[in-house]
């Protein structure tokens, strides 16, 4: 079986090494992995911000490099992208019946990376170890657009030694969006240093989330704060794909 | 139309004053933190229940939707069967004269008002006051608005953003009032300061939660009885009705009136909710001896058959004020509309049009709380982006923006480009960063567009090496367990 990997452009661009994690926990776990080079993003940037037609190549890209017949499943580490092709996507190929179609075929068998392991493999105990105090980010993308709930926290629940504290409003959003985060700052801003609060209430040494974009936000978010004084102990950002891969 | 209001300054003016205002900016977060735990506390009791009551009212209200000519007519002759006096109002304009007429046959001097959403966005009572009526607002927190000159900071609960000392203050001002800022003084003195102008108006204005069409009832959801004093006092009345008020019959508002409440603050009913049917009869001694509905458009019908269309279901609760994560920190104010937070964004470019609005549809993340908390199971983060797209289909975006978005554009679908800006943009990007955070920090809020992020965020710089290569170079991990065919569920848990 044949899985095509999706990372997201930002695990390519910045955090190789949450990408690395994932596939060495899905290697592990038996997984044939390909990763197709002729693609670089979903695209929802664009779309987001209104500039669907933009989004048209960009989307059919991603199409052509993922939807192809030796690949039996995708599996996406980044729930805001998978979101983007299953459920928007088809905003974008409206008027493309040969793409829509495509992208239905193609959501059929998408699966994000937490929900793969746990719902499609039927594993949670990955033989991961990692002693210390965690809390979860809720992601919106994941969460609520994607329905996925359990499986993030069946995972960290199975990892030795990991020490699990649910934050307030777990599930509220960081205020990343896209580019909403460029255009909006300082709303984004509020949002980003309310969710750091809540992390920083929990007491936890480390914030694990499921969607890439949330981490670079709050890790910027908490950067920032530990700079100007708001914050006085590192807190580690991860992706729980790296907490998986952990044996520490 | 009244539905903008201080937008003489951009929003993000709007959005600064509202971020250096401590007092208001705490009490919408309580305020939401209270709204959030009751009516998560009454979800949570009804179990599947719920989805299967947002379920029911979705149906009802797109049936009532697509059917909206026969439910207009239905409601207009029954309302008529029982007595009411109907008006058609294409557009505020029609709906202001209808007013003013009815104002000049009575030979009226003053009116009492029951707080609706309707009236605000005529601009009622900045036009009768104009023309010489009085106007009074009977509903406490739009009497205090009123009194102070201020607008709705939320539709349900919209005064806010003023706490018991500043409205002792406001009355003391105002209503010559003398005593403490003990809210039940307060509401004490309201009672006796009101009483008089209920007795002296002549008629009374007020608006409508949910029009029933088989019984011709326009119904009233209030907590604090002045809206039953504006019906029953003044020997007249006018009733605003928008034409997405329109529900078929008693069963279905039933569905309404179970989900509003609870929507709306977390109770599972309200202190009054009144279903009424018409001026009061040759033998009845209470009510008004002539009672008019006005039936508003107003705009509304534009979204029909748009994909804007699912909005005719707003039952306009605040439910998705209560969980917006943007609203809680902007309130209502930085929006500039008397409709605010996700129901607002869609709502006020439906009515007003997209170039006055400023960028109010990208102060979004598209974070979709709105939509799971929306009793009427409208997707209004989806109904966001659509005014996004429609916004730059039409031409109407900022176009110093369009560079940046065809820069994205190239990068993303021309691998070879995106390679080169990697290899480029990297060692540049760590040229300006701070290299112990590997981060552009604070120093770098003089670069274009970089600065909208690093004036409140780092931004982790580029890694030297691509996933992409490490993963064509990568010798696969032997697997400690072999992988077994589909033996889950497919797809999310939820």
């Amino acid at each position: 079986m044949k899985i095509a990997f999706f990372p997201g452009c930002m695990v390519d661009m910045i955090y190789p090494e949450i990408g690395i994690a994932a596939v060495n926990v899905l290697e592990r776990l038996g997984c044939d992995l390909e990763y197709p080079d002729e693609q670089v993003c979903c695209g929802q940037g664009l779309l987001n911000s209104g500039y669907r037609d933009f989004n048209y190549p960009v989307a059919k890209m991603v199409i052509d490099a993922y939807d192809r017949p030796e690949y039996d499943l995708f599996v996406s580490l980044t729930g805001s992208c998978m979101n983007a092709i299953i459920n928007d996507y088809p905003i974008i190929f409206k008027d493309d019946p040969v793409y829509l179609e495509r992208t239905k075929k193609l959501a059929e068998r998408s699966y994000e990376f937490t929900d793969f392991i746990v719902n499609y493999l039927g594993k949670t105990d990955l033989g991961a170890s990692f002693h210390d105090t965690v809390t979860y980010h809720k992601s919106c993308h994941v969460t609520r657009l994607l329905g996925i709930k359990e499986p993030p926290l069946k995972l960290l629940e199975a990892v030795d030694g990991l020490q699990y504290i649910e934050m307030e409003h777990a599930d509220r959003c960081c205020g990343f969006g896209g580019t909403f985060s460029f255009k909006q700052p300082e709303i984004a801003g509020e949002m980003v240093y309310e969710k750091c609060q809540t992390i920083i209430d929990t007491g936890a040494n480390v914030l694990v989330g499921a969607d890439v974009p949330c981490l670079l936000n709050i890790k910027g978010g908490l950067s920032r704060m530990r700079s100007d004084g708001r914050l006085d102990r590192d807190i580690r950002v991860m992706h729980i794909a790296q907490i998986l891969d952990a044996r520490e | 139309m009244n539905v903008l209001y201080h937008n003489d300054v951009t929003l993000r003016e709007r959005v600064a004053e509202c971020l250096q205002d401590d007092f208001k900016h705490k009490a919408i977060e309580t305020a939401q933190e209270v709204f959030y735990a009751k009516r998560g506390a009454l979800v949570e009791e009804m179990g599947e229940g719920w989805q299967e009551l947002r379920l029911r009212a979705t149906e009802i209200r797109n049936h009532v939707t697509e059917n909206l000519d026969y439910y207009v007519k239905l409601f207009a002759e029954n309302a008529e069967a029982n007595g009411y006096i109907m008006h058609y109002a294409p557009t505020d304009q029609d709906a202001l004269a209808d007013v003013i007429d009815i104002f000049e046959k009575h030979q009226a001097q003053t009116t009492v008002k029951s707080k609706s959403m309707m009236t605000e966005e005529v601009g009622l009572n900045e036009v009768l006051e104009e023309a010489g009526y009085t106007v009074v607002e009977t509903d406490c927190a739009e009497c205090i608005l009123q009194k102070a000159e201020s607008k709705p900071s939320h539709i349900v609960v919209p005064a806010l953003h003023f706490d018991r000392d500043a409205i002792c203050d406001i009355f003391t001002e105002k209503c010559g009032y003398e005593g403490t800022s003990v809210p039940e003084e307060l509401t004490h003195f309201l009672r006796r300061y009101l009483r008089p102008e209920f007795l002296n108006a002549d008629i009374g204005i007020r608006g409508c939660n949910f029009a029933v069409a088989a019984t011709g009832s326009p119904t009233l959801i209030t907590n604090e009885g002045n809206g039953r004093m504006v019906d029953s006092v003044p020997k007249v009345q006018i009733i605003f009705v928008g034409i997405d008020r329109i529900v078929p019959d008693l069963q279905s508002l039933d569905v309404m009136e179970a989900l509003v409440p609870r929507s709306a603050v977390g109770s599972k009913m309200t202190a009054y909710f009144s279903v009424d049917s018409g001026p009061a009869h040759a033998d009845e001694v209470d009510g008004p001896v002539e009672a008019h509905i006005i039936l508003m458009d107003n705009g509304r019908s534009r979204i029909l058959k748009t994909e804007f269309e699912p909005m005719f279901r707003c039952m306009r609760c605040g439910a998705c004020l209560n969980i917006c994560p943007v609203y809680r920190h902007i309130t209502g104010h930085g929006y500039g509309s008397i409709y605010p937070g996700p129901m607002g964004v869609v709502m006020t470019p439906n009515l007003v049009g997209y170039d006055e609005i400023d960028t109010m549809v990208f102060a979004c993340s598209l974070c979709g709380a709105c939509s799971d908390h929306c009793p009427a199971t409208i997707p209004l983060h989806d109904l966001i982006r659509a005014h996004r797209i429609e916004i730059v289909d039409e031409g109407k975006n900022h176009s110093n923006e369009v560079p940046v978005f065809k820069l994205l554009r190239k990068m993303w679908s021309d691998v070879g480009f995106y390679k080169f800006a990697m290899s480029a943009g990297g060692p540049m990007m760590r040229l300006f960063a701070d290299s112990s955070k590997g981060a552009l920090t604070v120093n770098s809020t003089w670069m274009p567009v970089v600065k909208g992020w690093t004036s409140t965020r780092d931004f982790d710089v580029l890694s030297k090496d691509r996933f992409r290569t490490w993963f064509k170079n990568h010798k696969p991990l032997a697997a400690e367990t072999p992988v077994q065919e589909n033996q889950g569920t497919e797809g999310g848990d939820a």
